[in-house]
């Protein structure tokens, strides 16, 4: 098998960008850690070293997108806030993008920050507040956890990878001719169809959890609907 | 003990999929990988035959290492090199990811430790 490079190899960004964003990632991975302790009880940590290998497994299928040529594969930000919160969302995305750059060679250990910040804190912080909005808007069915998951991953991933043109812009080693919008326009129409694929893993697994074991999905636990806030919950009831 | 099956089943289907099923993923580029080639012509390996972009920048990986590229270096059979790599992978992330989590958990607070400590103690006593 040839190269397989899903994430930012080395020398696409240059150092003192690249350095800056290990700074914020490494700020921002402290404060998951800080926030997400709260959550991480003797239930959640098992459960979330499994999300962490879950999508370790699922970033290797590439999936073939509409362009003809170009694949896609999972980043993972909206299944993990779904399964396990925010926070523990973040860093079981970042353990992943550590593994692999570390042991498989994918994504320039140089690049880590670049690469945690586009997929662990934006793609997490973007999923997370749609999937905190629809949750609270959309029926409480199979149909609209669905639905929540669906959207969450499409635009995390888009917005994701407008993340990485940013970064281009500001340390990008290849002058583009201020062309900038055409990498851009690359980016969001392959990302547009990855996020579709994204979006469909996304909804699949979490119905399937939340079917199987509805107490493992933390958006359910901690986003209760509306109702329940004034109507006392079944437990309340007894 | 549920919890725990649900741990069993869900790290086997984990497996299975990078193990398994990654052998028949695509091996296009993907949507990054396709963007930062736009502009440049590749021959048959993969190598860049002319033009001008992004991906002309790349510089070696740091570390490598014998699991580079999800393979394992030196087995020839491709599908035991990614699925045992995929699988090590999956193992690995779940060490990692479950060991850390596990360390920097929630514990509950001290006095929530002495009542389990001594309600464990009276019902041990009392089932020899």
């Amino acid at each position: 098998m040839e190269t397989l490079a899903m994430h930012i190899s080395n020398g696409i960004i240059d150092g003192p960008v690249a350095a800056v964003f290990a700074v914020i990632a490494l700020a921002a991975m402290a404060y998951c850690v800080m926030r997400g302790r709260q959550d991480l009880d003797d239930r959640l940590a098992p459960m979330a070293g499994l999300v962490a290998a879950f999508l370790f497994a699922v970033q290797m299928l590439n999936f073939p997108i509409f362009t003809a040529g170009v694949s896609g594969h999972l980043l993972g930000g909206a299944l993990a806030a779904m399964l396990v919160g925010p926070w523990v969302g973040a860093l079981c995305v970042a353990v992943v993008l550590v593994v692999q750059a570390l042991v498989f060679g994918d994504g320039g250990v140089a690049m880590l920050g670049l690469n945690i910040t586009n997929m662990a804190v934006i793609g997490i912080a973007v999923a997370y507040l749609l999937i905190a909005l629809l949750l609270r808007v959309l029926p409480r069915s199979p149909a609209g956890l669905a639905v929540t998951a669906f959207v969450a991953a499409l635009v995390s991933v888009v917005v994701a990878a407008m993340g990485f043109v940013l970064q281009y812009q500001l340390g990008g080693t290849t002058d583009l001719g201020g062309n900038l919008a055409g990498l851009a326009g690359t980016m969001a129409v392959s990302h547009l169809f990855i996020g579709i694929g994204e979006g469909l893993i996304t909804a699949t697994t979490v119905v399937t959890v939340a079917k199987v074991r509805p107490d493992l999905v933390y958006a359910l636990r901690a986003l209760k609907p509306v109702a329940s806030a004034t109507a006392p919950t079944v437990g309340g009831v007894r | 003990m549920k919890k725990w099956g649900f741990l069993a089943g869900g790290l086997l289907v984990a497996l299975l999929l990078a193990s398994v099923v990654s052998n028949f993923a695509s091996s296009h580029p993907d949507g990054l990988d396709s963007s930062l080639r736009e502009g440049c012509t590749f021959d048959a390996n993969d190598e860049i035959t002319g033009g001008s972009c992004p991906a002309q920048q790349e510089r070696e990986h740091e570390v490598g290492g014998p699991f580079a590229d999800y393979g394992i270096a030196g087995l020839d059979n491709d599908f035991l090199s990614t699925g045992l790599s995929g699988a090590l992978g999956v193992l690995l992330t779940f060490a990692v990811a479950g060991g850390a989590f596990w360390l920097v958990r929630r514990r509950e607070p001290a006095a929530g430790n002495d009542t389990g400590a001594e309600r464990t103690d009276p019902a041990a006593t009392s089932g020899g």
